[in-house]
């Protein structure tokens, strides 16, 4: 059922696009960091401001039953596309996957973990799913175990076993925001629970672009953020399986969150919203809910094979033209690696490659990319990441390898 | 584009590729301070020997871009047997050269106040005014700065 992919037409529908910079079309390759939102996002978040915003869950007017609908809808349509079996308990609207990791960590962790208790991560977590847990088990005395990559950027799995023998949780990405690797989560699910222990995955960089089914891969929890999937900011979502956050106290406390407060206790709602103090995202949720039809009748597929074709073709282009002064950090092209390129180029710093390629239109991200652990494990200090996204097309590619052009000229 | 150009100026490439006073003294007796930029990874080291009120010797570790490792290089050449008086009159010079625009960066009311820079008594250091043409590279050029003055903060008064 394969549906046509109009790269030209998907361009029209992100009006960020249509702007230059410094006289050029912008050349967007920073999805990797935020993606950008189409028409129907941006008109249905201004639309619902205009015509229904009320707070949700609370007042009996129309607008308030229609805004607290919309929200409710949002949820399902996050809980399809993640192939959640119980989208109304188990999606949580968070601010961002950071946000999502933290009341993993502060609301199951610290019931689950202390001393002699251990989670293993991989060296190339993003810091969101490496600090709570650090902060965590300095309150609590666990211990964190890492999972390590070969010279090709994939974790080395031999001793995982091992690793897992005793720990509570494995909390991994499934594909990393530096390398591009696209990790076995299925497998990885399996050791985990073949060991007794949970698994959370970081899907912040997959779900944008990979297609999830956290039911086919067995997955305890999983986090996104909205707004590198064509949403808003302001807005992640952890999915937790209905059981694990039924048994889970609250994170944050306040309104919503409760089903009554006295002077001397209260008593928590049911998951999600027991996890959702105060006035969650609204507008931003039913724009993320957008941003999800928008990619569901693209198709994620699609989007997957069109992403990887330029993946694909960027990385022999790079190997061709620049040869050895240029390094690609993470695997070769291949469909276990997503559109995320790190690269560096002998004598130019990331940050000066970036502020070249600036010059002609072309966005990416330099720096570590909140990854140091992993930047030090690979003795890289800075790269420059482009990253693709289903607006891209070859012609972005051309004007990125003109940019890298310029940049080798000026320093050598 | 112009503005890459006065940003990227000859000088500025040179003191990269061939930064002066590289490395680390020992400390102690050296002064030592460690500087970080967290947007893009830039780590600096910054160690000065200061006899009798003069820095007699200094030199800069880490890595970064061009214009943090320019602007280090610079920043040793021209405070390198100076007095800390008139290392502290080069540093607050500098400063302002790069204050003036950072505050574009800051949502004020308020325009910044131009006050006359002497350019002159910064030298070659002047050739980083195109920074403030891009004003997250600011904190690349101003990183090294800020990790001598934390440095010599440590002198005893």
């Amino acid at each position: 059922m394969s549906k046509t992919f109009d790269v030209a037409k998907i361009k029209k529908d992100f009006p960020l696009l249509e702007r230059t910079v410094h006289d050029r079309p912008i050349i967007y390759l920073d999805s990797g960091a935020s993606s950008l939102q189409p028409h129907v996002v941006i008109d249905a978040m201004s639309h619902y401001y205009a015509t229904t915003h009320a707070n949700v869950h609370r007042g009996v007017y129309s607008t308030a039953e229609e805004a607290t609908i919309l929200f409710e809808r949002s949820r399902q349509v996050v809980g399809a596309f993640l192939g959640a079996v119980h989208p109304a308990e188990e999606i949580v609207f968070t601010k961002n996957t950071t946000e999502s990791i933290n009341l993993l960590a502060n609301s199951w962790g610290a019931t689950n973990l202390g001393p002699g208790d251990a989670v293993v991560l991989s060296i190339m977590e993003h810091h969101a799913n490496i600090v709570p847990w650090q902060m965590l088990s300095a309150r609590l005395g666990f211990e964190i175990r890492w999972i390590t990559v070969d010279s090709e950027g994939f974790l080395i799995l031999d001793d995982l076993d091992a690793l897992l023998e005793g720990a509570k949780l494995l909390s991994i990405t499934a594909m990393s925001n530096v390398l591009g690797t696209i990790n076995p989560i299925r497998e990885l699910a399996a050791r985990a629970h073949a060991a007794g222990a949970l698994i959370h995955v970081d899907g912040a960089q997959s779900v944008p672009h990979l297609g999830t089914n956290v039911v086919a891969d067995d997955l305890d929890f999983l986090s996104f953020s909205g707004h590198k999937v064509l949403g808003p900011t302001g807005i992640g979502v952890l999915w937790g399986r209905r059981e694990l956050l039924a048994a889970m106290p609250p994170f944050l406390g306040g309104g919503g969150m409760i089903l009554d407060v006295k002077t001397d206790g209260f008593l928590a709602a049911d998951p999600p919203q027991r996890f959702e103090a105060g006035t969650p995202p609204i507008a931003e949720a039913i724009g993320l809910s957008e941003a999800i039809r928008y990619i569901d009748t693209i198709g994620i597929d699609e989007i997957r094979s069109h992403e990887l074709h330029l993946t694909t073709t960027a990385l022999d282009a790079l190997a061709g033209r620049f040869g050895d002064s240029l390094t690609v950090h993470g695997p070769g092209p291949g469909a276990h690696r997503g559109g995320v390129i790190s690269f560096t180029l002998e004598g130019v710093h990331a940050h000066d490659m970036a502020q070249i390629l600036d010059s002609v239109g072309v966005c990416v991200r330099p720096g570590h990319h909140c990854a140091k652990p992993l930047m030090r494990f690979l003795g890289v200090p800075a790269t420059a990441r482009a990253s693709f996204g289903l607006y891209n097309d070859e012609h972005d590619i051309e004007v990125l390898l003109e940019g890298i052009d310029q940049a080798a000229k000026l320093f050598t | 584009m112009a503005e890459l150009e006065e940003l990227y100026r000859e000088i500025i490439l040179d003191h990269y590729r061939s930064p002066r006073n590289k490395g680390e003294l020992a400390s102690p007796p050296a002064l030592r301070a460690e500087g970080f930029n967290p947007l893009c990874g830039d780590e600096v080291v910054v160690t000065v020997d200061v006899n009798g009120g003069v820095i007699t010797d200094i030199k800069i570790g880490g890595q970064g871009c061009s214009i943090s490792q320019s602007s280090a290089s610079m920043m040793s050449a021209s405070v390198k047997g100076k007095s800390v008086e008139d290392a502290q009159a080069t540093i607050a010079i500098f400063k302002s050269l790069m204050s003036v625009h950072e505050a574009q960066l800051e949502v004020s009311d308020a325009s910044p106040e131009e006050q006359p820079i002497d350019l002159k008594a910064l030298g070659e250091l002047a050739a980083l005014q195109g920074v403030v043409k891009f004003p997250v590279r600011i904190k690349c050029a101003t990183l090294s700065w800020n990790t001598l003055i934390q440095a010599l903060g440590d002198l005893p008064s």
